[in-house]
């Protein structure tokens, strides 16, 4: 039924004047649960199923969507997307070229072990409140909140082309906070990151391998003892960061700036544009010798947020060399922007949120390559530096050149030793100069795929998931402190 | 951008399920074409048979009925032409069932009597296998609601030829100047209704018309933005005259170091600022002991210049007079001279800290109670003009961007300036300044007012559009300079 519908799509589309069409079918299945403290906050569960049509006529760009899945529905759907598309012609400066793609017929799921959607509701709420009622054990805890979500997307992709797709993505995701209110201040603790924890595009494994419970009681003692930590220092200091907060670092100030269509002034009236103009590919010294950087949607990669088959206008998983020992290589392309800069194909990034928002250019997992060190020998090998741990706060400007990111937690380095906790750590810095004191990345044991669920970007607004892999690593000369600066 | 707490998806829709922070207007448009003359996307009759027949087919002992429906058109142009081009429409049917003292939801975009027969059965069992609820309330009966006028014909009827058509304007003058314009142009419309098993029915519908634009001048930019419900209130070719005008007045920058400066901040500006306080004025919030009001209510922490109600029944504000339970919104002072003196209470969250309920409860269940959306600030009768006449030293702010929440008690924020940020000097603008990074207490802030325009709806980035005033404020922490 879902082919039949894509072909009335696609057949409507070309009737009415469309030079090309792609359609995507998708049902979306989505449940979230959450506790706070020892009670249930949210529980829903929900569906949705619809369709959307991206067309070219008269050689400009037009779309629509419907959940109007009736044979009338459909094509006025495909009508109104081409109607819009002569519409876009009215300011249109030159045709739309795309890329040459292949045709694809092809099926792809993500692998998963347990479907969360099998497993009972009170089970997955148990376990919750379970480490709910672990956190309010530690005396100081003013809330304890956990969450888990959970979303099976299948998706029907068709073009005139003669693509035809089929693809099953699960996506899960959990985690815990611990806050405390005591004098004027609120700290919080989050495991195993903030964001709502750890997401993957993996089953309800995923949720019984991060033992929430098991961690709840450790995060909520630090929440509270941050209280009476001592302020992170202000000045120009050495800093280690976690791989969590790592896979922001790279989500902000690499992920971004090389999306294509930011370069390309596309995105310039909402997320802003690029400092990684075009003269840069292949020239500009991102980052020290010791940062190789990837975008790869690919399995092999790992399961995360930013893995799949083919995107959303039909092109296959790719791993792309986005820095290479330092340099700066590659971009985030998609069939249009591709042919514009005169790469020969897209290197796969187009998504979008459901059938009903259009697909942009979106982060893959963009991903650190690990290092040689252990963690512990980094440590052992800093004389003087702070620790930082688990994101609290982020910021960027419109171009991605100046960051301030604040974290729940640091701690002290002392002539090689992991001392006393500190509060309220932040760091902040220009993207190049930060990426080029980078001089030292942990091993592959201690690299992490984050998922990072809610990536906004787009007009209307669309919110995606990205991939971070990412290990902790070291950082010279790094202005800390300025957040709280009086 | 980036990671974003959940935003204005809607700024109103999304945030009655989760105090959103802001999120493109879900809305609820009408797709173009022919079928633009519609008044509404769902008529009225399907609604009601929608909400009849999960009635019927639930066997919860209580069960309440949300259908939103939604069509909304978006044109977007960058690099002088239009390079996105969409329309989406669709409906949500969610049900709520409470069953022995608990209570879920289960929603569904399809509407066949099968998929409405599944959707009320989903909510009940999803019920059944959770703990009691403490707070729970029976559902609400028939209300009375006082009319608000949302609805203009004519942003429901607008069509992609129109909306080509104004950006076929701007970007023919952004040409004419050598430089580049990038925005968007939208209209919509939303309807949705809410019922209950006891008799409620609430229904409710709004237009929406949104207009931004930024104009790129080389290494400069300058932006700007309105949204209303009425689409004859929309200017396109008058904002983008003064996005140009900002652009080429922004024209090399020179970089002053960071500080504290006097500023003065255009109305997004300080919208995307005060917009961050809005849910700390949830009496969950204050509870819970994470709202910046904890432990200062009632006590002096802004200047006497600073009063804030939240009001739907503002003209210049959006939204249905209902919540998300169907209690009639009542309009709050929460600010009174400077002094936080009420705060928002759903009916559950009133029940427990024995107050009454005010009307800004968010749909059930969740954890976050309630949240008022609708703010209003005083307005002053100082001009912008003024302002920068009586400053010797400082920077007049157009917007700011990626703000984010740095420390929630005293409520410090950071972000970057955007698209116009420019020196005052001995009473004028001297020239373009490159963008900074500020860090500030929002607390301080609202305590360092010395003067205010007139309050208007204003719309930015970062927050849901609010009515407030442009503000003249001293000792603004900028606590760093970016590249540009």
């Amino acid at each position: 039924m879902m082919e039949d519908w894509a072909n009335l799509a696609l057949d409507t589309a070309v009737a009415r004047g469309a030079t090309y069409a792609d359609v995507r079918v998708i049902d979306l299945r989505q449940r979230e649960l959450s506790t706070k403290n020892g009670q249930v906050g949210t529980l829903v569960e929900s569906e949705s199923l619809g369709l959307g049509v991206r067309v070219v006529a008269n050689g400009a760009w037009g779309f629509a969507s419907t959940d109007r899945l009736t044979k009338q529905g459909i094509e006025k759907c495909a009508a109104e997307a081409v109607a819009i598309a002569r519409a876009s012609a009215l300011a249109k400066l030159h045709d739309v070229v795309l890329a040459p793609e292949q045709t694809y017929v092809d099926t792809w799921q993500s692998p998963f072990v347990r479907d969360p959607f099998r497993i009972p509701v009170d089970r997955q709420i148990g376990l919750l409140l379970e480490a709910d009622a672990e956190m309010r054990k530690v005396a100081g805890v003013t809330i304890a909140e956990t969450g888990m979500v959970f979303r099976r997307l299948e998706q029907w992709f068709a073009s005139t082309s003669g693509s035809r797709i089929h693809q099953l993505k699960m996506q899960s995701g959990a985690g815990i906070v611990a806050s405390s209110f005591a004098e004027d201040e609120l700290q919080k603790r989050s495991y195993p990151n903030s964001f709502g924890g750890q997401h993957a595009l993996r089953g309800y494994e995923l949720v019984e391998e991060l033992d929430l419970v098991g961690n709840a009681r450790r995060v909520a003692e630090e929440a509270v003892a941050l209280h009476t930590a001592p302020q992170c220092p202000e000045g120009v200091r050495t800093i280690l960061l976690d791989s969590s907060q790592m896979g922001l670092q790279i989500h902000e100030s690499i992920g971004h700036p090389i999306e294509l269509d930011r370069v390309l002034g596309m995105e310039a009236n909402f997320a802003g544009t690029s400092f990684l103009t075009l003269e840069k590919l292949n020239k500009l010294r991102y980052a020290s010798d010791h940062v190789t950087v990837v975008a790869d949607a690919r399995l092999e990669h790992g399961p995360g947020l930013g893995t799949f088959g083919y995107d959303d206008e039909g092109v296959p998983a790719q791993s792309t060399d986005i820095i290479r020992d330092g340099r700066f290589k590659g971009y985030l392309t998609n069939r249009e922007t591709a042919a514009s800069v005169g790469e020969k194909r897209s290197n796969g990034t187009m998504r979008a949120e459901s059938w009903n928002r259009l697909p942009i250019i979106r982060m893959t997992n963009i991903s650190l390559l690990p290092g040689s060190w252990k963690l512990d020998d980094l440590i052992a090998d800093t004389d003087d530096g702070i620790y930082m741990e688990t994101n609290r706060s982020w910021s960027i400007d419109d171009r991605r050149y100046h960051f301030q990111f604040g974290t729940e937690i640091g701690w002290e380095i002392k002539g090689g030793k992991k001392t006393r906790m500190l509060k309220n750590p932040s760091y902040s810095g220009i993207t190049t100069e930060f990426w080029n004191s980078c001089d030292a990345i942990c091993s592959r044991d201690y690299w992490t795929l984050w998922g990072t669920p809610n990536c906004g970007k787009g007009q209307p607004m669309q919110t995606m998931g990205t991939g971070h892999g990412a290990s902790p690593a070291r950082f010279r000369n790094v202005r800390v402190g300025i957040a709280f600066s009086r | 951008m980036a990671p974003r707490k959940a935003t204005k998806r809607t700024a109103k829709k999304a945030a009655a399920r989760k105090p959103a922070r802001k999120s493109a207007p879900k809305a609820a448009v009408r797709a173009a074409g022919a079928a633009s003359a519609a008044r509404y996307v769902v008529p009225r009759a399907e609604f009601e048979r929608i909400v009849e027949r999960i009635l019927k087919f639930s066997r919860a002992e209580e069960t309440e009925v949300a259908v939103d429906a939604t069509t909304d058109a978006l044109t977007r142009f960058a690099n002088n032409t239009i390079h996105q081009n969409v329309a989406e429409q669709g409906i949500s049917v969610s049900v709520r069932a409470v069953v022995d003292g608990r209570t879920a939801r289960a929603s569904t975009n399809k509407t066949d009597d099968e998929s409405l027969a599944r959707v009320a059965r989903a909510a009940e069992d999803l019920a059944r296998l959770q703990p009691p609820s403490k707070n729970l309330l029976p559902m609400l009966g028939r209300q009375k609601y006082e009319p608000v006028r949302r609805f203009y014909p004519a942003t429901g009827a607008a069509t992609p030829q129109d909306r080509a058509r104004a950006v076929k304007r701007v970007v023919d003058l952004a040409a004419g100047r050598e430089q580049i314009a990038a925005g968007i142009f939208s209209t919509g419309v939303s309807q949705t209704s809410l019922a209950t098993s006891s008799g409620l029915f609430a229904c409710h519908e709004q237009t929406r018309a949104e207009f931004s634009v930024t104009f790129l001048d080389g290494d400069s930019s300058g932006w700007a933005k309105a949204n209303f419900g009425d689409i004859s209130l929309i200017d396109p070719d008058a904002l983008a005259e003064s996005a140009s005008r900002k652009a080429r007045e922004s024209r090399q920058p020179t970089e002053i170091p960071a500080g504290r400066y006097t500023v003065i901040l255009e109305p997004p500006a300080v919208l995307d600022l005060v917009g961050f306080l809005f849910y700390d004025f949830a009496a969950t919030a204050v509870d819970d002991k994470r709202s910046c009001f904890t432990g200062r209510i009632g006590k002096k922490i802004f200047g006497e210049n600073i009063t804030i109600w939240d009001d739907v029944y503002n003209p210049l504000q959006a939204g249905p007079p209902f919540d998300g339970e169907g209690v009639p919104r009542q309009k709050v002072l929460l600010v009174d001279r400077g002094v936080p003196k009420n705060l928002v209470y759903a009916r559950g969250t009133a029940k427990r800290l024995k107050a009454k309920p005010t009307g800004h409860g968010l749909s059930l269940p969740n954890e976050w109670g309630e949240a008022p959306l609708n703010l209003v600030f005083a307005g002053g009768k100082t001009s912008t003009e003024e302002m920068i006449a009586s400053t010797e030293k400082g920077i007049l702010v157009t917007r700011f961007w990626y703000i984010r929440e740095v420390d929630p008690y005293q409520k410090i924020l950071t972000g970057m300036t955007r698209d116009g940020t420019f020196l005052v000097e001995n009473g004028k603008v001297t020239g373009a300044v490159k963008n900074f990074r500020f860090n500030q207490s929002m607390i301080e802030m609202l305590a360092s007012v010395e003067a205010l325009g007139p309050a208007v709806r204003a719309a930015g980035e970062e927050s849901f559009e609010m009515v407030v005033p442009a503000m003249k404020v001293r000792n603004f922490h900028f606590s760093e300079v970016t590249k540009f």
